[in-house]
Protein backbone atom coordinates (compact mmCIF):
# COMPACT_ATOMS: atom_id res chain seq x y z
CA UNK A 1 0.00 0.00 0.00
CA UNK A 2 1.61 3.10 -1.28
CA UNK A 3 1.35 6.00 1.88
CA UNK A 4 -0.63 8.94 2.24
CA UNK A 5 0.40 11.87 3.72
CA UNK A 6 -1.69 11.77 7.31
CA UNK A 7 -3.00 14.88 7.17
CA UNK A 8 -4.23 14.46 3.34
CA UNK A 9 -6.51 11.10 2.95
CA UNK A 10 -6.73 11.00 -0.69
CA UNK A 11 -10.59 12.07 -1.57
CA UNK A 12 -12.07 12.05 -5.28
CA UNK A 13 -13.13 15.50 -6.40
CA UNK A 14 -15.00 15.78 -9.25
CA UNK A 15 -15.42 19.57 -9.73
CA UNK A 16 -18.37 21.29 -11.90
CA UNK A 17 -17.27 18.85 -15.11
CA UNK A 18 -18.91 19.35 -18.29
CA UNK A 19 -18.21 16.35 -20.92
CA UNK A 20 -18.74 16.45 -24.51
CA UNK A 21 -18.86 13.47 -27.04
CA UNK A 22 -17.14 13.90 -30.62
CA UNK A 23 -17.33 18.49 -29.92
CA UNK A 24 -21.07 17.69 -30.14
CA UNK A 25 -23.18 15.71 -27.96
CA UNK A 26 -23.35 17.05 -24.01
CA UNK A 27 -23.05 14.16 -21.65
CA UNK A 28 -22.56 15.70 -18.32
CA UNK A 29 -22.97 19.33 -17.41
CA UNK A 30 -21.64 20.73 -14.27
CA UNK A 31 -21.12 17.70 -12.27
CA UNK A 32 -19.84 17.76 -8.76
CA UNK A 33 -19.37 14.88 -6.15
CA UNK A 34 -16.81 13.96 -3.73
CA UNK A 35 -15.78 10.61 -2.62
CA UNK A 36 -13.91 10.85 0.90
CA UNK A 37 -11.03 8.41 1.95
CA UNK A 38 -12.25 4.83 2.14
CA UNK A 39 -15.87 5.36 1.74
CA UNK A 40 -18.73 4.03 -0.55
CA UNK A 41 -20.38 6.43 -2.55
CA UNK A 42 -23.62 5.41 -4.88
CA UNK A 43 -24.34 7.21 -8.40
CA UNK A 44 -27.76 6.51 -9.57
CA UNK A 45 -29.20 7.17 -13.22
CA UNK A 46 -31.00 5.81 -15.71
CA UNK A 47 -30.06 4.64 -19.16
CA UNK A 48 -28.24 7.56 -20.99
CA UNK A 49 -27.98 9.40 -17.78
CA UNK A 50 -24.28 9.77 -17.72
CA UNK A 51 -22.99 7.65 -15.09
CA UNK A 52 -20.59 5.65 -17.32
CA UNK A 53 -19.31 8.81 -19.26
CA UNK A 54 -18.43 9.95 -15.20
CA UNK A 55 -16.44 7.09 -14.56
CA UNK A 56 -14.53 7.42 -18.47
CA UNK A 57 -13.84 11.25 -16.43
CA UNK A 58 -12.17 9.65 -13.78
CA UNK A 59 -10.63 6.69 -15.38
CA UNK A 60 -9.30 8.60 -18.45
CA UNK A 61 -10.71 6.81 -21.04
CA UNK A 62 -12.95 9.32 -22.89
CA UNK A 63 -10.72 9.80 -25.00
CA UNK A 64 -11.21 6.14 -26.25
CA UNK A 65 -14.87 7.23 -27.17
CA UNK A 66 -13.46 10.53 -28.50
CA UNK A 67 -14.97 12.50 -25.78
CA UNK A 68 -13.60 15.22 -23.76
CA UNK A 69 -13.61 16.82 -20.40
CA UNK A 70 -14.50 20.25 -21.33
CA UNK A 71 -14.75 22.03 -18.18
CA UNK A 72 -14.17 21.53 -14.39
CA UNK A 73 -11.63 19.43 -12.74
CA UNK A 74 -11.13 15.93 -11.17
CA UNK A 75 -8.41 15.29 -9.15
CA UNK A 76 -7.29 12.59 -6.14
CA UNK A 77 -5.96 13.97 -3.68
CA UNK A 78 -3.48 16.00 -4.90
CA UNK A 79 -2.92 14.55 -8.31
CA UNK A 80 -4.75 16.13 -11.03
CA UNK A 81 -6.85 13.12 -13.02
CA UNK A 82 -8.19 15.43 -15.74
CA UNK A 83 -6.11 15.45 -18.75
CA UNK A 84 -4.68 12.49 -18.01
CA UNK A 85 -4.01 9.22 -19.64
CA UNK A 86 -5.22 6.30 -17.68
CA UNK A 87 -1.91 4.72 -16.22
CA UNK A 88 -2.02 8.55 -14.08
CA UNK A 89 -5.31 7.24 -12.55
CA UNK A 90 -4.15 3.83 -11.93
CA UNK A 91 -0.74 4.85 -10.80
CA UNK A 92 -2.54 7.01 -8.03
CA UNK A 93 -4.54 4.39 -6.98
CA UNK A 94 -8.00 4.75 -9.22
CA UNK A 95 -9.34 1.68 -10.88
CA UNK A 96 -12.20 1.32 -12.72
CA UNK A 97 -14.37 -2.01 -13.80
CA UNK A 98 -16.08 -1.28 -16.65
CA UNK A 99 -19.93 -1.92 -17.28
CA UNK A 100 -20.02 -5.33 -18.65
CA UNK A 101 -16.86 -6.66 -16.89
CA UNK A 102 -15.26 -7.08 -20.39
CA UNK A 103 -12.65 -9.50 -19.33
CA UNK A 104 -10.33 -10.78 -21.49
CA UNK A 105 -11.87 -14.02 -22.75
CA UNK A 106 -9.39 -15.36 -24.25
CA UNK A 107 -6.85 -15.07 -21.71
CA UNK A 108 -6.59 -17.45 -18.26
CA UNK A 109 -8.03 -16.37 -15.50
CA UNK A 110 -4.35 -16.20 -13.90
CA UNK A 111 -3.65 -14.08 -17.09
CA UNK A 112 -6.56 -11.93 -16.65
CA UNK A 113 -5.11 -11.35 -13.08
CA UNK A 114 -1.99 -10.70 -14.02
CA UNK A 115 -3.10 -7.95 -16.26
CA UNK A 116 -4.78 -5.90 -13.58
CA UNK A 117 -1.37 -5.62 -12.27
CA UNK A 118 0.17 -4.13 -15.77
CA UNK A 119 -0.41 -0.36 -14.94
CA UNK A 120 1.99 -0.41 -11.29
CA UNK A 121 5.41 -1.02 -13.59
CA UNK A 122 7.70 -3.64 -12.46
CA UNK A 123 6.52 -6.15 -10.10
CA UNK A 124 8.40 -8.89 -8.02
CA UNK A 125 6.61 -12.30 -8.39
CA UNK A 126 5.80 -12.05 -4.16
CA UNK A 127 4.00 -8.87 -4.88
CA UNK A 128 2.20 -10.42 -7.75
CA UNK A 129 1.57 -13.46 -5.76
CA UNK A 130 0.73 -11.61 -2.76
CA UNK A 131 -1.62 -9.39 -4.59
CA UNK A 132 -3.45 -12.99 -6.17
CA UNK A 133 -3.73 -14.64 -3.15
CA UNK A 134 -5.85 -11.45 -1.16
CA UNK A 135 -8.02 -11.94 -4.67
CA UNK A 136 -8.18 -15.50 -4.56
CA UNK A 137 -9.44 -14.93 -0.64
CA UNK A 138 -12.03 -12.78 -1.70
CA UNK A 139 -13.17 -15.15 -4.74
CA UNK A 140 -12.04 -18.43 -3.86
CA UNK A 141 -13.92 -19.48 -7.44
CA UNK A 142 -11.54 -18.07 -9.27
CA UNK A 143 -8.78 -20.06 -7.94
CA UNK A 144 -10.05 -23.37 -8.79
CA UNK A 145 -10.46 -21.89 -12.34
CA UNK A 146 -7.35 -20.44 -12.58
CA UNK A 147 -5.91 -21.49 -15.82
CA UNK A 148 -9.28 -21.32 -17.78
CA UNK A 149 -10.67 -19.16 -20.80
CA UNK A 150 -12.09 -16.13 -19.02
CA UNK A 151 -14.77 -16.57 -21.63
CA UNK A 152 -16.26 -19.33 -20.29
CA UNK A 153 -17.20 -18.41 -17.13
CA UNK A 154 -20.30 -17.75 -16.00
CA UNK A 155 -21.77 -14.30 -15.94
CA UNK A 156 -21.15 -13.77 -12.19
CA UNK A 157 -17.90 -15.47 -12.19
CA UNK A 158 -16.60 -13.03 -14.54
CA UNK A 159 -17.64 -10.46 -12.92
CA UNK A 160 -15.43 -11.49 -9.84
CA UNK A 161 -12.59 -12.09 -12.52
CA UNK A 162 -13.43 -8.02 -13.73
CA UNK A 163 -13.33 -6.79 -10.27
CA UNK A 164 -10.46 -9.22 -8.89
CA UNK A 165 -8.09 -7.88 -11.95
CA UNK A 166 -9.17 -4.23 -10.73
CA UNK A 167 -7.90 -4.91 -7.19
CA UNK A 168 -4.66 -6.73 -8.69
CA UNK A 169 -3.58 -2.60 -8.94
CA UNK A 170 -4.05 -2.61 -5.05
CA UNK A 171 -6.56 0.54 -5.65
CA UNK A 172 -7.57 2.95 -2.71
CA UNK A 173 -10.85 3.77 -4.72
CA UNK A 174 -12.76 1.28 -7.02
CA UNK A 175 -14.94 2.57 -9.79
CA UNK A 176 -17.46 0.09 -9.80
CA UNK A 177 -19.81 0.23 -13.02
CA UNK A 178 -23.17 -1.45 -12.71
CA UNK A 179 -21.40 -4.73 -11.37
CA UNK A 180 -25.08 -5.90 -10.81
CA UNK A 181 -26.02 -5.98 -14.43
CA UNK A 182 -27.35 -9.00 -15.84
CA UNK A 183 -27.22 -10.99 -12.64
CA UNK A 184 -29.24 -13.26 -10.67
CA UNK A 185 -30.59 -11.89 -7.48
CA UNK A 186 -28.29 -14.45 -5.46
CA UNK A 187 -25.57 -13.26 -7.50
CA UNK A 188 -26.13 -9.43 -6.66
CA UNK A 189 -26.02 -10.83 -3.67
CA UNK A 190 -22.49 -11.74 -3.64
CA UNK A 191 -21.54 -9.10 -5.27
CA UNK A 192 -23.13 -6.66 -2.77
CA UNK A 193 -21.29 -8.88 0.14
CA UNK A 194 -17.85 -8.47 -2.05
CA UNK A 195 -18.09 -4.61 -1.98
CA UNK A 196 -18.79 -4.73 1.78
CA UNK A 197 -15.84 -6.70 2.22
CA UNK A 198 -14.05 -4.24 -0.14
CA UNK A 199 -14.67 -1.40 1.40
CA UNK A 200 -14.41 -2.95 4.96
CA UNK A 201 -10.62 -3.45 3.64
CA UNK A 202 -10.39 0.38 3.66
CA UNK A 203 -10.72 0.35 -0.07
CA UNK A 204 -13.31 3.63 -1.29
CA UNK A 205 -15.75 2.49 -3.99
CA UNK A 206 -17.71 4.79 -6.50
CA UNK A 207 -20.58 2.46 -6.75
CA UNK A 208 -22.78 3.01 -9.80
CA UNK A 209 -26.14 1.18 -10.25
CA UNK A 210 -29.18 0.96 -11.60
CA UNK A 211 -30.18 -1.17 -8.99
CA UNK A 212 -31.18 1.51 -6.37
CA UNK A 213 -31.72 -0.71 -3.60
CA UNK A 214 -28.62 -2.84 -3.96
CA UNK A 215 -26.53 0.58 -4.24
CA UNK A 216 -28.53 2.32 -1.31
CA UNK A 217 -28.08 -0.52 0.87
CA UNK A 218 -24.36 -0.17 0.28
CA UNK A 219 -23.28 3.37 0.44
CA UNK A 220 -22.84 6.16 2.70
CA UNK A 221 -23.80 8.57 0.39
CA UNK A 222 -25.53 8.58 -3.25
CA UNK A 223 -25.91 10.99 -6.10
CA UNK A 224 -28.83 10.38 -8.94
CA UNK A 225 -27.74 11.93 -12.54
CA UNK A 226 -30.31 12.65 -14.72
CA UNK A 227 -29.53 14.07 -18.66
CA UNK A 228 -26.19 14.59 -17.56
CA UNK A 229 -26.78 16.29 -14.52
CA UNK A 230 -26.57 16.00 -10.32
CA UNK A 231 -30.68 15.95 -9.72
CA UNK A 232 -29.76 14.67 -6.11
CA UNK A 233 -27.43 14.04 -3.71
CA UNK A 234 -27.41 13.37 -0.02
CA UNK A 235 -27.05 10.57 2.70
CA UNK A 236 -28.02 7.30 1.28
CA UNK A 237 -30.57 6.47 3.95
CA UNK A 238 -32.16 10.27 3.23
CA UNK A 239 -31.76 9.25 -0.72
CA UNK A 240 -33.63 5.95 -0.07
CA UNK A 241 -36.64 7.57 1.62
CA UNK A 242 -36.95 10.53 -1.39
CA UNK A 243 -40.71 9.64 -3.25
CA UNK A 244 -38.23 10.74 -6.64
CA UNK A 245 -36.10 7.93 -6.07
CA UNK A 246 -38.36 5.57 -4.76
CA UNK A 247 -40.59 6.17 -7.25
CA UNK A 248 -37.85 6.37 -10.41
CA UNK A 249 -35.41 3.79 -9.52
CA UNK A 250 -36.61 1.14 -6.68
CA UNK A 251 -39.76 0.33 -8.03
CA UNK A 252 -42.35 -1.96 -6.71
CA UNK A 253 -40.05 -3.34 -4.25
CA UNK A 254 -39.29 0.60 -3.11
CA UNK A 255 -42.74 1.47 -3.22
CA UNK A 256 -44.14 -1.45 -0.89
CA UNK B 1 9.76 -39.59 -54.31
CA UNK B 2 13.20 -37.79 -53.38
CA UNK B 3 11.45 -34.90 -55.89
CA UNK B 4 8.66 -34.95 -53.51
CA UNK B 5 10.82 -34.81 -50.37
CA UNK B 6 12.65 -32.13 -51.87
CA UNK B 7 9.23 -29.85 -52.10
CA UNK B 8 8.50 -30.52 -48.69
CA UNK B 9 11.36 -29.40 -47.50
CA UNK B 10 11.51 -26.40 -50.18
CA UNK B 11 8.17 -25.79 -49.34
CA UNK B 12 9.05 -25.80 -45.41
CA UNK B 13 12.07 -23.37 -46.01
CA UNK B 14 9.34 -20.90 -47.54
CA UNK B 15 6.44 -21.28 -45.13
CA UNK B 16 9.07 -20.64 -42.27
CA UNK B 17 10.08 -17.10 -44.11
CA UNK B 18 6.42 -16.36 -44.65
CA UNK B 19 6.07 -17.18 -41.15
CA UNK B 20 8.53 -14.21 -40.34
CA UNK B 21 6.68 -11.88 -42.39
CA UNK B 22 3.37 -13.01 -41.51
CA UNK B 23 3.79 -12.99 -37.52
CA UNK B 24 4.73 -9.14 -38.44
CA UNK B 25 1.20 -8.62 -39.88
CA UNK B 26 -0.73 -10.37 -37.04
CA UNK B 27 1.65 -8.64 -34.22
CA UNK B 28 0.88 -5.44 -36.11
CA UNK B 29 -3.03 -6.11 -35.97
CA UNK B 30 -3.34 -7.11 -32.69
CA UNK B 31 -1.83 -4.05 -31.39
CA UNK B 32 -3.25 -1.55 -33.44
CA UNK B 33 -5.81 -2.97 -35.75
CA UNK B 34 -4.23 -1.55 -38.75
CA UNK B 35 -3.20 -4.19 -41.36
CA UNK B 36 0.24 -3.01 -42.85
CA UNK B 37 0.45 -2.72 -46.15
CA UNK B 38 4.05 -1.06 -45.66
CA UNK B 39 5.50 -4.66 -44.73
CA UNK B 40 6.46 -5.41 -48.28
CA UNK B 41 8.73 -1.78 -48.73
CA UNK B 42 10.30 -2.27 -44.79
CA UNK B 43 11.54 -5.56 -45.56
CA UNK B 44 13.13 -4.11 -48.73
CA UNK B 45 14.61 -1.36 -46.77
CA UNK B 46 15.67 -4.12 -44.02
CA UNK B 47 17.24 -6.48 -47.44
CA UNK B 48 18.85 -3.20 -49.20
CA UNK B 49 20.67 -2.06 -45.66
CA UNK B 50 21.84 -5.38 -45.72
CA UNK B 51 23.21 -5.00 -49.81
CA UNK B 52 24.97 -1.82 -49.26
CA UNK B 53 26.52 -2.73 -45.51
CA UNK B 54 27.81 -6.37 -45.58
CA UNK B 55 31.35 -5.03 -47.76
CA UNK B 56 32.16 -3.06 -44.62
CA UNK B 57 30.62 -4.90 -41.98
CA UNK B 58 30.21 -8.17 -42.77
CA UNK B 59 27.35 -10.22 -43.10
CA UNK B 60 26.34 -10.52 -39.20
CA UNK B 61 27.21 -6.82 -38.74
CA UNK B 62 25.09 -5.82 -41.32
CA UNK B 63 22.40 -7.90 -40.68
CA UNK B 64 22.55 -6.87 -36.85
CA UNK B 65 22.30 -3.05 -38.54
CA UNK B 66 19.78 -3.85 -40.53
CA UNK B 67 17.25 -5.42 -38.24
CA UNK B 68 17.98 -3.03 -35.69
CA UNK B 69 17.35 0.09 -38.19
CA UNK B 70 14.25 -1.55 -39.93
CA UNK B 71 12.72 -2.19 -35.80
CA UNK B 72 13.04 1.89 -35.83
CA UNK B 73 11.87 2.40 -38.61
CA UNK B 74 8.31 0.56 -38.48
CA UNK B 75 8.40 2.22 -34.50
CA UNK B 76 8.60 5.42 -36.12
CA UNK B 77 6.00 4.96 -38.49
CA UNK B 78 4.20 4.09 -35.80
CA UNK B 79 4.67 6.98 -33.35
CA UNK B 80 5.11 9.48 -35.72
CA UNK B 81 3.07 8.93 -38.67
CA UNK B 82 0.57 7.05 -37.58
CA UNK B 83 -0.57 7.63 -33.95
CA UNK B 84 -0.32 11.31 -34.55
CA UNK B 85 -4.28 11.27 -35.96
CA UNK B 86 -7.66 11.42 -34.45
CA UNK B 87 -7.46 7.83 -31.70
CA UNK B 88 -11.07 7.46 -31.83
CA UNK B 89 -12.63 4.56 -33.37
CA UNK B 90 -12.26 3.85 -36.97
CA UNK B 91 -9.00 5.30 -36.31
CA UNK B 92 -7.21 1.64 -37.29
CA UNK B 93 -8.81 2.16 -41.36
CA UNK B 94 -7.24 5.41 -41.79
CA UNK B 95 -4.12 4.44 -40.70
CA UNK B 96 -4.10 1.41 -42.41
CA UNK B 97 -4.55 3.92 -45.84
CA UNK B 98 -1.83 6.19 -44.47
CA UNK B 99 0.52 2.71 -44.84
CA UNK B 100 -0.69 2.40 -47.98
CA UNK B 101 1.13 6.03 -48.76
CA UNK B 102 4.27 5.25 -46.90
CA UNK B 103 4.51 1.72 -48.83
CA UNK B 104 4.53 3.92 -52.07
CA UNK B 105 7.21 6.62 -50.60
CA UNK B 106 9.45 3.94 -49.17
CA UNK B 107 9.17 1.81 -52.34
CA UNK B 108 9.17 4.41 -54.85
CA UNK B 109 12.66 5.18 -52.94
CA UNK B 110 14.24 1.76 -53.10
CA UNK B 111 13.40 0.84 -56.64
CA UNK B 112 15.58 4.17 -57.42
CA UNK B 113 18.21 3.06 -55.93
CA UNK B 114 18.09 -0.87 -56.50
CA UNK B 115 16.99 -0.14 -60.22
CA UNK B 116 17.28 -3.23 -62.38
CA UNK B 117 20.11 -4.49 -60.09
CA UNK B 118 20.42 -7.97 -58.50
CA UNK B 119 22.42 -6.97 -55.02
CA UNK B 120 24.09 -9.86 -53.00
CA UNK B 121 23.86 -10.04 -49.43
CA UNK B 122 27.00 -11.61 -48.87
CA UNK B 123 25.41 -14.59 -46.79
CA UNK B 124 27.10 -17.01 -45.56
CA UNK B 125 25.04 -20.30 -47.10
CA UNK B 126 26.09 -19.19 -50.47
CA UNK B 127 24.83 -21.86 -52.80
CA UNK B 128 26.77 -24.65 -50.43
CA UNK B 129 24.16 -28.03 -50.30
CA UNK B 130 23.97 -30.78 -47.37
CA UNK B 131 22.82 -34.24 -48.22
CA UNK B 132 20.00 -35.84 -45.86
CA UNK B 133 19.68 -38.81 -46.56
CA UNK B 134 18.47 -39.13 -50.06
CA UNK B 135 17.73 -35.37 -50.63
CA UNK B 136 20.13 -32.65 -50.93
CA UNK B 137 19.10 -29.31 -49.33
CA UNK B 138 20.80 -26.02 -49.87
CA UNK B 139 22.18 -24.70 -46.63
CA UNK B 140 20.38 -21.27 -47.20
CA UNK B 141 16.92 -23.79 -46.65
CA UNK B 142 17.93 -25.16 -43.82
CA UNK B 143 19.05 -21.79 -42.51
CA UNK B 144 15.70 -20.19 -42.81
CA UNK B 145 14.19 -23.69 -41.69
CA UNK B 146 16.59 -23.13 -38.17
CA UNK B 147 16.79 -19.10 -38.22
CA UNK B 148 12.81 -18.64 -38.41
CA UNK B 149 12.02 -21.18 -35.81
CA UNK B 150 14.55 -19.86 -33.38
CA UNK B 151 12.98 -16.47 -34.12
CA UNK B 152 9.38 -17.33 -33.69
CA UNK B 153 9.99 -19.62 -31.12
CA UNK B 154 11.27 -16.82 -29.15
CA UNK B 155 8.43 -14.42 -30.32
CA UNK B 156 5.93 -16.71 -28.73
CA UNK B 157 7.94 -16.99 -25.24
CA UNK B 158 7.44 -12.98 -25.16
CA UNK B 159 3.98 -13.08 -25.83
CA UNK B 160 3.84 -15.75 -22.92
CA UNK B 161 6.18 -14.47 -20.41
CA UNK B 162 6.84 -10.76 -20.81
CA UNK B 163 4.60 -7.83 -19.65
CA UNK B 164 5.03 -6.34 -22.81
CA UNK B 165 3.26 -10.33 -24.29
CA UNK B 166 0.43 -9.91 -21.82
CA UNK B 167 -0.16 -6.20 -22.69
CA UNK B 168 -0.52 -6.46 -26.73
CA UNK B 169 -2.78 -10.16 -25.74
CA UNK B 170 -4.85 -8.02 -23.33
CA UNK B 171 -5.33 -4.89 -25.75
CA UNK B 172 -5.41 -7.28 -28.64
CA UNK B 173 -8.79 -8.69 -26.65
CA UNK B 174 -10.29 -5.55 -25.33
CA UNK B 175 -8.18 -2.29 -25.78
CA UNK B 176 -10.56 0.00 -23.35
CA UNK B 177 -10.08 -3.11 -20.68
CA UNK B 178 -6.32 -3.06 -21.42
CA UNK B 179 -6.39 0.99 -20.90
CA UNK B 180 -8.13 0.66 -17.69
CA UNK B 181 -5.50 -1.43 -16.68
CA UNK B 182 -3.22 1.17 -17.08
CA UNK B 183 -1.76 -0.85 -20.35
CA UNK B 184 0.54 1.80 -22.23
CA UNK B 185 -1.37 1.15 -25.63
CA UNK B 186 1.05 3.34 -27.73
CA UNK B 187 3.86 2.02 -26.03
CA UNK B 188 2.73 -1.58 -26.42
CA UNK B 189 1.85 -1.10 -30.24
CA UNK B 190 5.00 0.79 -31.06
CA UNK B 191 7.30 -1.97 -29.68
CA UNK B 192 4.79 -4.48 -31.80
CA UNK B 193 5.80 -2.15 -34.87
CA UNK B 194 9.38 -2.61 -34.02
CA UNK B 195 9.37 -6.03 -33.78
CA UNK B 196 7.56 -6.77 -36.89
CA UNK B 197 9.90 -4.52 -38.34
CA UNK B 198 13.06 -6.48 -37.16
CA UNK B 199 11.51 -9.62 -38.27
CA UNK B 200 10.97 -8.21 -41.83
CA UNK B 201 14.48 -7.35 -42.09
CA UNK B 202 15.63 -10.96 -40.98
CA UNK B 203 13.20 -12.66 -43.56
CA UNK B 204 14.91 -9.73 -46.39
CA UNK B 205 17.96 -12.70 -46.14
CA UNK B 206 16.58 -15.49 -46.60
CA UNK B 207 14.24 -14.31 -50.01
CA UNK B 208 17.32 -12.94 -51.27
CA UNK B 209 19.51 -16.09 -50.48
CA UNK B 210 20.35 -19.49 -52.99
CA UNK B 211 18.25 -20.25 -54.87
CA UNK B 212 16.93 -16.70 -55.55
CA UNK B 213 19.68 -14.57 -57.68
CA UNK B 214 19.74 -11.78 -54.80
CA UNK B 215 17.84 -8.93 -53.42
CA UNK B 216 15.40 -6.90 -56.18
CA UNK B 217 13.25 -4.18 -56.21
CA UNK B 218 10.37 -7.35 -56.46
CA UNK B 219 11.84 -8.72 -53.40
CA UNK B 220 9.17 -7.29 -51.34
CA UNK B 221 6.33 -8.29 -52.84
CA UNK B 222 6.72 -11.47 -50.45
CA UNK B 223 5.09 -9.45 -48.07
CA UNK B 224 1.36 -10.46 -50.72
CA UNK B 225 2.24 -13.80 -49.97
CA UNK B 226 2.14 -13.52 -46.32
CA UNK B 227 -0.52 -11.36 -46.33
CA UNK B 228 -2.99 -14.51 -47.25
CA UNK B 229 -1.06 -16.96 -44.63
CA UNK B 230 -2.08 -14.16 -42.29
CA UNK B 231 -5.65 -14.23 -43.26
CA UNK B 232 -6.26 -17.70 -43.14
CA UNK B 233 -4.79 -18.07 -39.75
CA UNK B 234 -7.47 -15.33 -38.29
CA UNK B 235 -5.47 -12.38 -38.81
CA UNK B 236 -4.72 -11.96 -34.88
CA UNK B 237 -3.69 -15.28 -34.34
CA UNK B 238 0.51 -15.56 -34.45
CA UNK B 239 -0.57 -19.73 -34.07
CA UNK B 240 -2.86 -19.57 -37.27
CA UNK B 241 -0.01 -17.41 -39.19
CA UNK B 242 2.45 -20.02 -38.14
CA UNK B 243 0.27 -22.23 -39.56
CA UNK B 244 -1.03 -20.81 -42.68
CA UNK B 245 2.58 -19.47 -43.98
CA UNK B 246 3.44 -23.06 -43.79
CA UNK B 247 0.19 -24.42 -45.63
CA UNK B 248 1.03 -21.70 -47.87
CA UNK B 249 4.62 -22.56 -48.74
CA UNK B 250 3.79 -26.34 -48.98
CA UNK B 251 1.01 -25.65 -51.24
CA UNK B 252 3.64 -23.18 -53.47
CA UNK B 253 6.54 -25.52 -53.38
CA UNK B 254 4.42 -28.28 -54.00
CA UNK B 255 2.54 -26.44 -57.41
CA UNK B 256 5.67 -25.50 -58.42
CA UNK B 257 7.09 -28.82 -58.36
CA UNK B 258 4.17 -30.18 -60.50
CA UNK B 259 3.74 -27.22 -62.80
CA UNK B 260 3.77 -29.98 -66.06
CA UNK B 261 0.64 -31.65 -63.74
CA UNK B 262 -1.12 -29.04 -63.24
CA UNK B 263 -0.59 -27.04 -66.51
CA UNK B 264 -4.99 -27.15 -66.89
CA UNK B 265 -4.47 -24.43 -64.33
CA UNK B 266 -2.23 -22.45 -66.10
CA UNK B 267 1.51 -21.50 -65.97
CA UNK B 268 1.69 -19.22 -63.33
CA UNK B 269 -0.20 -20.95 -60.67
CA UNK B 270 2.18 -21.15 -58.02
CA UNK B 271 2.07 -17.52 -57.43
CA UNK B 272 -1.30 -17.16 -57.18
CA UNK B 273 -2.01 -20.43 -55.23
CA UNK B 274 -1.52 -18.75 -51.93
CA UNK B 275 -4.80 -17.01 -52.65
CA UNK B 276 -6.37 -19.90 -54.14
CA UNK B 277 -5.75 -21.68 -50.94
CA UNK B 278 -7.13 -18.95 -48.66
CA UNK B 279 -10.25 -18.37 -50.62
CA UNK B 280 -10.92 -22.05 -49.82
CA UNK B 281 -10.00 -21.90 -46.47
CA UNK B 282 -12.12 -19.25 -45.71
CA UNK B 283 -15.13 -20.69 -47.26
CA UNK B 284 -15.04 -23.63 -45.08
CA UNK B 285 -13.54 -21.41 -41.79
CA UNK B 286 -15.03 -17.91 -42.60
CA UNK B 287 -12.76 -16.79 -39.35
CA UNK B 288 -9.79 -18.62 -40.54
CA UNK B 289 -7.75 -21.69 -39.36
CA UNK B 290 -7.87 -19.95 -35.45
CA UNK B 291 -9.73 -16.95 -35.43
CA UNK B 292 -12.72 -18.23 -33.08
CA UNK B 293 -10.15 -18.60 -29.89
CA UNK B 294 -11.67 -16.80 -26.97
CA UNK B 295 -15.28 -17.88 -27.16
CA UNK B 296 -16.74 -15.29 -24.88
CA UNK B 297 -19.79 -15.81 -23.86
CA UNK B 298 -21.95 -12.15 -23.47
N1 LIG C 1 -19.02 7.17 -27.37
C1 LIG C 1 -20.06 8.02 -27.34
N2 LIG C 1 -20.26 8.90 -28.33
C2 LIG C 1 -21.30 9.74 -28.30
N3 LIG C 1 -22.18 9.80 -27.31
C3 LIG C 1 -22.04 8.96 -26.29
C4 LIG C 1 -20.98 8.02 -26.24
N4 LIG C 1 -21.08 7.30 -25.10
C5 LIG C 1 -22.17 7.77 -24.47
N5 LIG C 1 -22.74 8.76 -25.17
C6 LIG C 1 -23.92 9.53 -24.78
O1 LIG C 1 -23.69 10.13 -23.54
C7 LIG C 1 -24.83 10.01 -22.71
C8 LIG C 1 -24.48 9.31 -21.43
O2 LIG C 1 -24.08 7.97 -21.72
P1 LIG C 1 -23.51 7.00 -20.61
O3 LIG C 1 -23.04 5.79 -21.28
O4 LIG C 1 -22.58 7.74 -19.76
O5 LIG C 1 -24.83 6.68 -19.77
P2 LIG C 1 -25.06 5.66 -18.58
O6 LIG C 1 -25.69 6.42 -17.50
O7 LIG C 1 -23.82 4.94 -18.27
O8 LIG C 1 -26.11 4.66 -19.22
P3 LIG C 1 -26.27 3.07 -19.02
O9 LIG C 1 -26.99 2.89 -17.73
O10 LIG C 1 -27.10 2.66 -20.17
O11 LIG C 1 -24.92 2.47 -19.03
C9 LIG C 1 -25.88 9.27 -23.53
O12 LIG C 1 -26.75 10.22 -24.11
C10 LIG C 1 -25.09 8.60 -24.60
O13 LIG C 1 -25.84 8.48 -25.77
MG1 LIG D 1 -23.20 3.02 -18.37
Amino acid sequence: MPEAPPDDPPALYVEHVDVTYGRAVSALRDVSLTVPHGRVVALLGANGAGKSTLLRAVSGTLRLHRGAITAGRVRYGGTVLDGRDPVAAVRAGVVQVPEGRRVFAGLTVDENLRSGGLGLGRRGPAQTAEARDRVFTLFPRLAERSRQAAGLLSGGEQQMLAIGRALMAAPRLLLLDEPSLGLAPLMVDRIAEVVREIHAQGTAVLLVEQNAGMALSLADHAHVLETGEVRLSGPASDLAGTDAVRRLYLGEEGAA
Amino acid sequence: MTGLLDDLLGGLALGAVYALVALGFVVIFKASGVLSFAHGSLLLFGGYLIAVLHDDLGFAGALAVAVLATALLAGALDRLLLQRGDPGPGAAHVQTIVTIGVDIVLLTELSRRIGGDLLPLGDPWGDAVTGLGPVTVADSRLAAIVVSAVSIASVFALFRYTRWGLSLRAAGEDVEAAALMGVRLSRVRTLAWCLAGGLAALAAVFLAAFPAPGLERTTGQIALKAFPAAVLGGMASPVGALAGSLLIGLTEALVAGHQSELSLLGEGFADVAPYAVMVLVLLVRPTGLFGTRGAARV
